[in-house]
């Protein structure tokens, strides 16, 4: 370790300076030019992100597991104060679920019947995968947790994350062991669904408050609160009918729904695989692309550009 | 000849170490806290870490160390990526630039320094959030971010003091 000193420094100091000040500029404009790289290919963002995401996701599965005991011992202390309350709710919910089973059992059989009368497509099977919540991104600008499941447990981009309650999110990006749902409530989150009985199409837009919008309703259509708002299935990414929430306020001219999900109890999300290749995610799907294909070249461009 | 190897070795864990604690910091903030209420208002620790290391350490926390960390708090953050990169650059010029004057201040008067950082540093993510995804995020929340992350600042710059003493004193 020689400290410069004499002549040497006279013109070492000066380059360093120089140097330090180059290597500065060069990190300011890297950073501006990664947050123009994640405008232009997002396809090499979301690789290094699901890479970063996998390889932290052990630590933060392992750094999760004291959080979630501890909550669960406060749960517990909780549900052991009310135990008698809450078994008489429940058993007079079961009543009525008793009830309801009965109409449903009656109603899918009905249904069945129909559905072989007018030879209708059944639907794609569902399959699930639970997954742990691991990670909470936190903060004032996203809303999205990390999952500890990934591709290697069939997890894929697109997929609904559901609770027992309703729709949590959708699967944002997936690595190997890990994955990013993107929640409902967030600013980047769309959603088709239909609302109350009507089956009024509408959009679900997060915009990172608790009760997400409603964008795109038809102008003339009644919308009342207390609504039920499902998905509606449209662009293949997510099954029909998963339930999300009520519509919780009605003019100002914005509509919002509160989500069924429980968020201080996302513990778990279970990950449903459609099995049908969605078009909102996948441009070049095949049934994404067969009127692309039909129609005349002057048309097809401007097909491709409705799409991106 | 072997006790050396062993010292460098020393000496190269223990100048990374304001990097990995800071890394770790970013991590500790994701964990899932079951608290829907708190989750949006969770302090943004890598910010208190930047700022402390370039007050008291700022050779051991050089340009490219706080890039990557900005890099990676943005890649794990799931939004665009490069902002936190680009503000935590910022910060350690700014701070280097006051250092020999903040250093010698007490606790508390770097800790009040903090506070207008700390906002510069907050309002250039939002602006920044805002123009990359084109819409307005509420202010609302990024304001208690803000006040959660000045919050808990001296529990964090004690724990930094302390491991600074301990590992770190030689220097």
């Amino acid at each position: 370790m020689k400290k410069p000193g004499g002549s040497v420094s006279h013109i070492t100091t000066p380059v360093r300076a120089w140097a330090h000040r180059f290597a500065f500029l060069l990190l300011v404009a890297s950073a501006f030019g990664l947050m123009l790289l994640g405008k232009a290919d997002v396809l090499l963002v979301e690789r290094t992100r699901t890479a970063i995401t996998d390889a932290v996701a052990p630590i933060l599965d392992l750094a999760s597991r004291p959080a979630d005991t501890i909550n669960g011992i406060a749960d517990a202390l909780s549900e052991m104060t009310n135990l008698r309350a809450e078994n008489e709710l429940l058993r007079r919910e079961n009543d009525r679920l008793r009830s309801w089973q009965a109409l449903a059992q009656k109603l899918e059989a009905e249904n069945t019947a129909l559905r072989r009368l007018t030879d209708m497509v059944p639907d794609s099977g569902l399959r699930f995968v639970t997954a742990r919540v691991i990670g909470d991104t936190g903060g004032a600008f996203a809303r999205s947790v990390l999952v500890n499941a990934g591709a290697r447990d069939g997890v894929s981009k697109g997929q609904a994350a559901i609770t027992s309650a309703g729709l949590a999110g959708r699967v944002a990006e997936a690595g190997k062991r890990s994955a990013r749902v993107l929640l409902v409530t967030d600013i980047n989150s769309r959603i088709p669904v239909l609302i109350g009985k009507g089956r009024n199409r509408a959009i679900l837009a997060g915009d990172n408050t608790v009760q997400p919008k409603l964008l795109y309703l038809a102008p003339q259509v009644d919308v009342a609160r207390g609504d039920q708002v499902v998905t509606s299935g449209h662009g293949g990414a997510f099954p029909p009918g998963l339930p999300v929430g009520v519509v919780s306020q009605v003019g100002e001219g914005v509509l919002r729904v509160e989500p069924y999900v429980d968020w201080s109890h996302i513990e778990y999300l279970r990950l449903a695989d459609y099995e049908l290749s969605g078009v909102l995610f996948s441009p070049g799907a095949t049934n994404g692309t067969i009127s692309v294909d039909a129609s005349p070249p002057g048309n097809q461009e401007g097909a491709q550009r409705a799409e991106r | 000849m072997n006790q050396t190897v062993w010292t460098r070795l020393d000496l190269v864990a223990r100048s990374l170490f304001p990097f990995a604690l800071t890394l770790l910091l970013v991590m500790v903030a994701m964990v899932p806290l079951r608290v829907p209420e708190l989750s949006p208002i969770v302090p943004s620790l890598g910010i208190i870490g930047v700022y402390y290391w370039a007050v008291y350490r700022p050779d051991l926390m050089p340009g490219w160390a706080v890039f990557l960390l900005g890099l990676i708090q943005d890649l794990l953050g799931g939004g665009p990526i490069g902002i936190y990169a680009l503000v935590f650059l910022l910060l350690i010029t700014s701070v280097g630039a006051q250092r020999r004057f903040l250093a010698t201040g007490s606790f508390v008067f770097v800790w009040a320094i903090f506070l207008p950082v700390a906002a510069v540093a907050f309002l250039l993510i939002w602006l920044l959030y805002c123009l990359n995804l084109d819409t307005l995020i509420d202010p609302g929340s990024v304001i208690f971010q803000y006040l959660t992350t000045v919050a808990v600042y001296p529990c964090l710059a004690w724990l930094f003091a302390q491991a600074q003493r301990a590992l770190l004193r030689e220097n």
